[in-house]
């Protein structure tokens, strides 16, 4: 359980790691918390030649509201996305899902930046992003740019991170007042990756979904926005019928892999369950 | 690949030692410092058998590099017991809640307890069990282990724990 032989560059600023990974080249990655890396490069999955870590970049850590969004560091942790007030105020669903994560050693390390980037289909921050409507900021040699997460994710490990590019933050716009949100996930154990999960973000009015959306994790070898299963619920009380119809639209979009969290048609079937119960525990939350 | 120097704190000692990039901080703390309380169990970031305190959270050792660790403040067992080699409230609640059966887990337990306790002194049984969910026991199935940390929280504050070990 020995990694394979690399190289090891600490940064200190944004510049100097993206100068190293264009020096570098193809045989140079980031390391963030290294949850998922490290585990990878021992059971030599990973072969990186050299590891640029960037734990010494003081500006990519943190929580900021700026107007009506708010922005986190890439190498923020999700020890600390439980700990902010900020993200407890205006982003509960956050928290709700980070601690859902692994365990608090894990949590201690690992960051939103490396939870988004890995592009892990069993990553539970990005069907989070999609649903929230995130962007992510790509920072490399050409200079920076903006990704929706929903045109982030191309395939499992299929990221549009180009090489030597690094992912510096991530911004969210401000769920509207009085949403109501959860994240439900199903797994075998305290810190298993998700069998399936769903995130939902409403608004209510009148006693009727006034918006809706819907992201997946662990069902397709990337995200997913279930927009259909969404608009099934729109304008409903959520009624027995309707969510009936919401699982239904996002289980046609569901091809999630048969592993040992279970067959397919399984994971389908949960999946259809953690939708509805999404549903209905932010329904209940709303003002 | 080249050696290269750390130095690091560890149980309030300055140490360094010549380390591979590659090389676990585990197997720092266990070969270099021979400080071998510190176990491995799965290597492979799932049992907490290994964790050390690491400038005020517990961490994995075996999932982070020592190169990493380089000008940090690390506790391990080893640095748990009372300055003057009383053992501290947490080793006492092992003992007498009998938290511990062959004990391999016990290390990671007591330093990761460390930490739950200092960033919440009164904690639930609820609060107590999620916050070692990092850290598996194949032996006591936990209850002793709760009771053990709510031992150590009652002494704390200066109460008596009048729990019975199970
Ligand atoms: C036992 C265990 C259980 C886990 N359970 C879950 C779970 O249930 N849900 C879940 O979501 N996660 C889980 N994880 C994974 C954990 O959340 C990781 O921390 C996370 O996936 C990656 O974040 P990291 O900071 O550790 O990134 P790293 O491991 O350092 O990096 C991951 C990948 O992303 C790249 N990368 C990292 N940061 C950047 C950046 N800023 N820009 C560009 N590329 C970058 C790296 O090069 C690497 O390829 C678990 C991990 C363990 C060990
Ligand atoms: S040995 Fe490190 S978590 Fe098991
Ligand atoms: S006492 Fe044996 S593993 Fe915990």
């Amino acid at each position: 359980m020995i990694p394979g032989p690399f190289g090891y560059h600490r940064p200190a600023s944004v510049g100097d790691a993206i100068k190293l990974l264009a020096s570098l080249g193809e045989e140079a990655r980031p390391l963030a918390g290294g949850h998922s890396l490290i585990p990878m490069m021992k059971l030599r999955l990973a072969t990186p030649g050299h590891l640029v870590d960037l734990h010494g970049i003081a500006g990519l850590k943190g929580i900021h509201r700026d107007g009506n969004r708010i922005a986190i560091g890439a190498m923020t942790t999700q020890h600390e996305l439980l700990a902010s007030d900020e993200i407890r105020s205006s982003l509960p669903i956050l928290q709700e899902a980070a601690a859902l994560i692994a365990d608090p050693q894990v949590r201690y390390r690992g960051t939103i930046g490396g939870n988004v980037a890995n592009g892990d289909p069993g990553n539970d921050m990005p069907a989070l992003m999609l649903t929230l409507g995130a962007a992510y900021r790509l920072e490399g040699p050409s200079g920076a740019r903006e990704v929706m997460a929903s045109d982030f994710y191309q395939g499992a490990y299929f990221t549009a991170l180009e090489p030597g590019e690094i992912l510096t933050s991530v911004t969210i716009p401000l769920p509207a007042a009085g949403h109501g949100y959860a994240y439900e996930k199903l797994k075998r154990k305290v810190g298993d990756y998700a069998t399936a999960a769903a995130a939902v973000v409403l608004t209510m009015a009148g006693g009727k979904v006034a918006s809706c959306a819907i992201g997946l994790t662990n069902l397709h070898e990337t995200p997913l926005l279930a927009v259909d299963a969404a608009n099934a619920v729109i304008g409903t009380s959520l009624d027995a019928a309707s969510l009936k119809k919401a699982a239904a639209a996002a289980e046609a979009i569901m091809s999630p892999a048969a592993d040992a969290r279970g067959p397919v048609e399984y994971r389908k079937h949960v999946g259809g369950i953690m939708v509805t119960r999404a549903l209905q525990r932010a329904a209940h939350r709303a003002k | 690949m080249a050696k290269i120097h750390v130095t690091m704190k560890v149980n309030g000692a300055e140490v360094e030692g010549l380390v591979e990039p590659r090389t676990l901080l585990v197997h720092f703390i266990r070969e270099n410092l021979q400080l071998t309380g510190t176990h491995i169990g799965c290597e492979t970031t799932h049992c907490g058998a290994c964790t050390v305190d690491i400038d005020g959270m517990s961490v994995k050792s075996c999932t982070m590099f020592a190169i990493q660790a380089n000008g940090s403040d690390i506790t391990t067992i080893e640095g748990m017991a009372n300055a003057d080699g009383t053992l501290s409230h947490l080793q006492e609640g092992f003992r007498q809640m009998h938290g511990l059966q062959c004990g391999y887990c016990t290390p990671g337990m007591i330093v990761r307890a460390h930490r739950l306790l200092q960033e919440n002194p009164a904690p639930t049984e609820d609060e107590i069990r999620a916050g070692i969910a990092g850290n598996i026991c194949r032996c006591t199935g936990y209850q002793n282990i709760v009771k053990a940390i709510q031992y150590a929280a009652a002494k704390a504050k200066g109460v008596e724990f009048k729990e019975a070990a199970e």
